[in-house]
C-alpha cells in the first residue's frame, strides 16, 4: 500500500524508492532527467502531427521543390500554416513529410549545425552544399533507426552548389536514393507518375515558369485525390542564385462533378 | 642546472609577460630533426630529415648520424605521417606527443567523411589541432605538447601548406621549414619562394632538398636513407604510379630527386640550370 495520498491513481514509479528500502548508497535516483519512464515512453512509434506529400523537381536553372502548409492530427485537418519547406544554407531547402515534431527537431538540428559551420569556417570555401547535409540527414536517420526511435519522417534534399543540381530522398530508415524527379508519400504514388512524364530527359530544358507549372499541376491533383492535403501550398526554388520560398498560394479548382458522385456533398438518396 | 622560477607552471606569467612552459615547447620542436614544406599552384610537398636518437644519458638526447653509428642497434625515426588520402603531415620534436594529435586528426578526418562525405578541410584539421594545443598552454595541470608539424593537403581550394606549433599557432604559408637549424633552409626558402607557385613537381622537391641540405652538418649530405619527401598531387615523373593523393617516398624510391639536386661546392645551387631535359615546358620567370 503506498501511503502517500499524492502518488494514488499515478503509474508507480518504480526508480522512486518511497519507503526508503534501499541503502543511501544503492538508493535508486530519482532527480530530474532520471524518470524510468522516460526512454520508453519517448519512442516514436508512431507519426502523430502529419504533414503529407513533398514533390520536387530539377529545371534548367536548379531544383524545385513544393509541399502544402498543412499540419494533420489523424484525419483532421489541424494545422493549416505550417511549412514543411526549410532552407539549410544558402545553397540548400529540405522537405518533409511525416511527423512534425520531428521534422522540428530535424530542423532544430541543422541550424545548430549552420552556426556551428559559421563560428568555424565562415567564407573558408567550404560551406556545406546540399551533398554534404543529405549525407548529415541519412546519417541521423539510420542512427536514430537503429535506435529503434526513428525520426518519422520522409526527407526530400535538393540544391545548387558550384553550379551542380542535387536532388536526393531520404526516409525514417535511413533509406537514400536520387532522381530528377522525387515525392514523398501519397505523392509518390500519384504526382511521381506525372512528374516524370514532364520532366525526365528535359531536365536541361525546362523553364522556371514550366517548372512552376508542372509543380502546381501535381499539387492540384495531389488536392484531388489526397484526403490529407491542403489547397495551399508553397514552392521553393534553388538556383546558384541562392534559394528562394514563394508565399502560400493555391489553384483554382473545380468540384462541380463531385455532385453526381455518391459521397460527396449532399445525398440525394 | 639553469633554474628559472616561473616556469614550473604553464599557467603563470613570468614578470615579462611570458609562459615560459610554452616557450620551452617551442624549444622542442627545434630540437626535432628538420622538416621543410613548399607549395606550387599543383603541388604541396614535404620534405624531412630521419635522424636517429641516441639516449646517451638520463637527459641527453644526441642526434646521430645512423651510418656511423652502432648499427642495427639504432633506425631512423619515422618522421611523415599519412592522415588521410589527401593530408600528411610532417614533424619536428616528440615523436610520442606527434602520434596523438596525428590519431586526432585521422579520426577527425574519418568523422568528416562519415558524417559529410566529404574529405576533411585542410585548413579546418589544421584549426583543430591548433585549439587542442592552445588548450593545453591554457589550463592547469597540462602541458604544451611538443612537438611542431608541417601540414601539406589538397582539399576544393587546392594545395595547402601548414605551419602548427605547440602554442596553439596555425599559419598557412608557400614555404615553411621546422626542426634543428630550419634557420638556414628558411634563409634559403625566403631567396627562391617566389619561384615556386608555376614550378613542376620536380623543381619544387629540388628545390626542397636543396632547402633541406642546409640544415645539414658540415660533412653529411642527403641519402636514401636519410631523407623522406612527402607529397600530395599529380605523379612525378620519376614515380611509378598514377596516384594523386598523398604518398611518402623514402628509400630508393627517391634516388632520382637526389640526383636532380646541384651538387654543394657548385657556385649558386639556386636558380639551377634545366634540370631534366626531358622537359619541353619549362616557365620562364
Amino acid at each position: 500500500m503506498d501511503h502517500f495520498p499524492t502518488n494514488w491513481g499515478r503509474p508507480r514509479n518504480d526508480g522512486f524508492d518511497a519507503y526508503g528500502t534501499y541503502p543511501i548508497a544503492q538508493r535508486p535516483y530519482n532527480g530530474l532527467g532520471n524518470d524510468v519512464f522516460s526512454e520508453g515512453v519517448q519512442r516514436t512509434q508512431q507519426p502523430i502531427v502529419t504533414g503529407t506529400s513533398v514533390l520536387a523537381i530539377k529545371y534548367k536553372d536548379g531544383v524545385m521543390m513544393s509541399a502544402d502548409n498543412l499540419a494533420s492530427y489523424g484525419s483532421l485537418a489541424r494545422f493549416k500554416d505550417i511549412q514543411r519547406l526549410h532552407p539549410v544554407g544558402n545553397n540548400t531547402i529540405i522537405g518533409a513529410g511525416g511527423d512534425m515534431s520531428d521534422f522540428q527537431y530535424i530542423q532544430a538540428l541543422l541550424d545548430n549545425l549552420m552556426v556551428e559551420e559559421f563560428t568555424e569556417g565562415d567564407g573558408d570555401g567550404h560551406a556545406l552544399g546540399p551533398g554534404e547535409i543529405h549525407e548529415y540527414l541519412s546519417q541521423v536517420m539510420y542512427a536514430r533507426r537503429s535506435k529503434m526511435d526513428p525520426l518519422w519522417n520522409s526527407l526530400i534534399v535538393g540544391g545548387v552548389k558550384d553550379g551542380k543540381r542535387f536532388l536526393s530522398y531520404v526516409d525514417l530508415l535511413g533509406t537514400t536514393y536520387s532522381a530528377s524527379t522525387l515525392a514523398t508519400g501519397y505523392g509518390s504514388y500519384i504526382a511521381q507518375p506525372l512528374l516524370r512524364k514532364a520532366v525526365e530527359g528535359n531536365e536541361d530544358i525546362i523553364t522556371e515558369e514550366e517548372a512552376v507549372k508542372i509543380l502546381e499541376q501535381s499539387m492540384k491533383v495531389l488536392f484531388y485525390r489526397d484526403a490529407r492535403s491542403l489547397n495551399k501550398y508553397q514552392i521553393a526554388k534553388i538556383t546558384s542564385e541562392g534559394v528562394a520560398i514563394s508565399e502560400s498560394r493555391s489553384v483554382d479548382t473545380q468540384w462541380s462533378f463531385a455532385d453526381g458522385i455518391r459521397g460527396y456533398g449532399a445525398q440525394t438518396q | 642546472m639553469f633554474r628559472n622560477t616561473y616556469d614550473s607552471d604553464n599557467t603563470v606569467f613570468s614578470p615579462q609577460g611570458r609562459l615560459h612552459q610554452v616557450e620551452y615547447a617551442l624549444e622542442a620542436v627545434k630540437q626535432g630533426s628538420a622538416a621543410v614544406g613548399l607549395r606550387s599552384k599543383t603541388h604541396s610537398i614535404l620534405l624531412a630529415l630521419k635522424v636517429c636518437y641516441i639516449f646517451c644519458s638520463y637527459v641527453q638526447i644526441t642526434l646521430i648520424d645512423c651510418q656511423r653509428s652502432t648499427g642495427e642497434l639504432a633506425s631512423y625515426q619515422q618522421k611523415m605521417f599519412r592522415i588521410d588520402d589527401h593530408v600528411g603531415i610532417a614533424i619536428a620534436g616528440l615523436t610520442s606527443d606527434a602520434r596523438v594529435l596525428s590519431n586526432f586528426m585521422r579520426q577527425q578526418a574519418m568523422s568528416s567523411k562519415m558524417a559529410f562525405n566529404r574529405p576533411v578541410p585542410v585548413n579546418r584539421l589544421v584549426s583543430a589541432i591548433a585549439d587542442k594545443a592552445q588548450v593545453n598552454t591554457q589550463e592547469y595541470g597540462r602541458r604544451p605538447y611538443g612537438v611542431g608539424f608541417l601540414v601539406i593537403g589538397q582539399d576544393r581550394s587546392g594545395p595547402h601548406l601548414y605551419e602548427f606549433s605547440p602554442s596553439g599557432n596555425s599559419y598557412e604559408y608557400y614555404a615553411m621549414s621546422i626542426g634543428a637549424r630550419s634557420q638556414s633552409a628558411k634563409t634559403y626558402l625566403e631567396k627562391h619562394y617566389e619561384s615556386f607557385a608555376d614550378c613542376s613537381l620536380e623543381d619544387l622537391i629540388k628545390h626542397g632538398l636543396h632547402a633541406l641540405r642546409e640544415t645539414l652538418q658540415q660533412d653529411k649530405d642527403l641519402n636514401v636513407n636519410n631523407t623522406s619527401i612527402g607529397i600530395v598531387g599529380a605523379p612525378s615523373v620519376h614515380e611509378k604510379t598514377t596516384n594523386v593523393s598523398f604518398r611518402i617516398l623514402e628509400g630508393e624510391t627517391i634516388q632520382p630527386f637526389l640526383d636532380t639536386m646541384v651538387p654543394k661546392d657548385a657556385p649558386a645551387a639556386a636558380p639551377a640550370p634545366p634540370a631534366s631535359t626531358d622537359e619541353d615546358v619549362q616557365m620562364a620567370e
